[in-house]
């Protein structure tokens, strides 16, 4: 699977990184909820960390779209609400 | 609600098959896909230029509060010698809140630094694929049949643009950082040299009046002073100057 490290570029991984990386991301729902901004930088950090080291970086040159996004490692709060509850963090493919 | 990653990723295929609605006639989608994609490649070029520019000019806006500092320090220590302990106090205390907002100005300037090294290599691959995107389209063009050539264009579009789009928010957060950050230099350097720092009662804002005054005098207390210390007084000079506190 290809997830994109929005900021940072492409990583192929195994697809057994996917529960993992759904935990992770359970944490960035219940940081959000909490509006724990420490919590919230955490988990973006280790979700940032898990697929870099259990990926490999694909080449500048592949054209292929991701399976899943993962949002800039220094996302705030705000942005990570923005992100939530609407859709204007992510910008219209040109 | 999702987490956020359940929550990029579904946004990203929504507004890929947004993308790819508009995809229908494959030769002409190639050739227009690729015209955008070298505006874009433009566009984010531009843009990293000019962010550039914006963080040269923050870190002129730092380099001068480093200035205002030194300026105060050497103001509180002129009015100290002139007696003037309330006024050197002041300066300090602005001296500290001044060097405070620089710090924090640096640093964040510093992160701006690795933000625009990455963008760079966002900027590196987007060449990269807007290249490999030109070779593809030509052998697509050649090689398959209507029906294929439409999902392998899809399929190639969608990858781009995710990461022109990508590349395109980057930059904007970013721009975004840099203004904030000038914004606070410039409030900084308003309130020094306006001398109506938060914090500082009515008699602060006459400050640089009431310093630029000590300074004229301070030829004289300075003589003043070494003349009371030969007669061996040790108490302050200077009551004589500045219009009273």
């Amino acid at each position: 699977m290809i997830v994109r490290l929005m900021g940072e570029g492409q990583w192929q991984v195994a697809d057994s990184v996917r529960a993992p990386i759904d935990e992770l991301d359970g944490d960035t729902e219940r940081a959000v909820v909490a509006g724990d901004e420490v919590a919230l930088a955490l988990a973006l950090r280790r979700l940032h960390e898990l697929v870099r080291e259990s990926g490999e970086k694909l080449d500048d040159a592949e054209l292929a779209a991701s399976d899943l996004v993962v949002p800039p490692i220094d996302l705030s709060l705000v942005e990570a609400r923005e992100l939530l509850h609407g859709d204007g963090l992510i910008p219209e493919l040109p | 609600m999702a987490g956020l990653v359940d929550r990029a990723s579904l946004i990203a295929k929504a507004k890929a098959s947004k993308l790819l609605d508009r995809a229908e006639n494959p030769e002409e989608t190639l050739d227009y896909s690729y015209e955008q994609q070298l505006v874009q490649l433009q566009n984010v070029k531009r843009g990293i230029a000019d962010l550039a520019t914006a963080k040269q000019r923050l870190q002129m806006q730092s380099a001068s509060m480093q200035e205002q500092s030194a300026k105060l320090d050497e103001q509180a220590r002129q009015a100290l010698q002139a007696g003037r302990e309330d006024l050197a106090r002041e300066a300090l205390q602005r001296k500290a809140t001044v060097q405070a907002q620089a710090g924090g100005i640096t640093q964040q300037s510093e992160q701006l630094d690795a933000q625009e090294q990455k963008l760079i290599e966002g900027e590196k691959a987007l060449q990269a694929k807007v290249e490999a995107f030109r070779t593809q389209k030509e052998v697509i063009k050649a090689q398959y049949s209507a029906a294929d050539a439409q999902v392998k264009i899809g399929e190639a579009a969608t990858g781009i643009g995710e990461h022109m789009a990508d590349v395109g928010l980057a930059i904007q957060r970013a721009q975004d950082k840099t203004e904030q950050l000038q914004a606070r230099a410039a409030a900084v350097d308003e309130l020094t040299t306006s001398g109506a720092l938060e914090d500082y009662t009515a008699q602060g804002d006459d400050l640089d009046r009431q310093l630029a005054q000590v300074q004229q005098g301070g030829q004289v207390d300075d003589e003043l002073a070494k003349l009371k210390a030969e007669l061996g007084r040790s108490g302050p000079p200077a009551q004589e100057v500045g219009s009273g506190s």
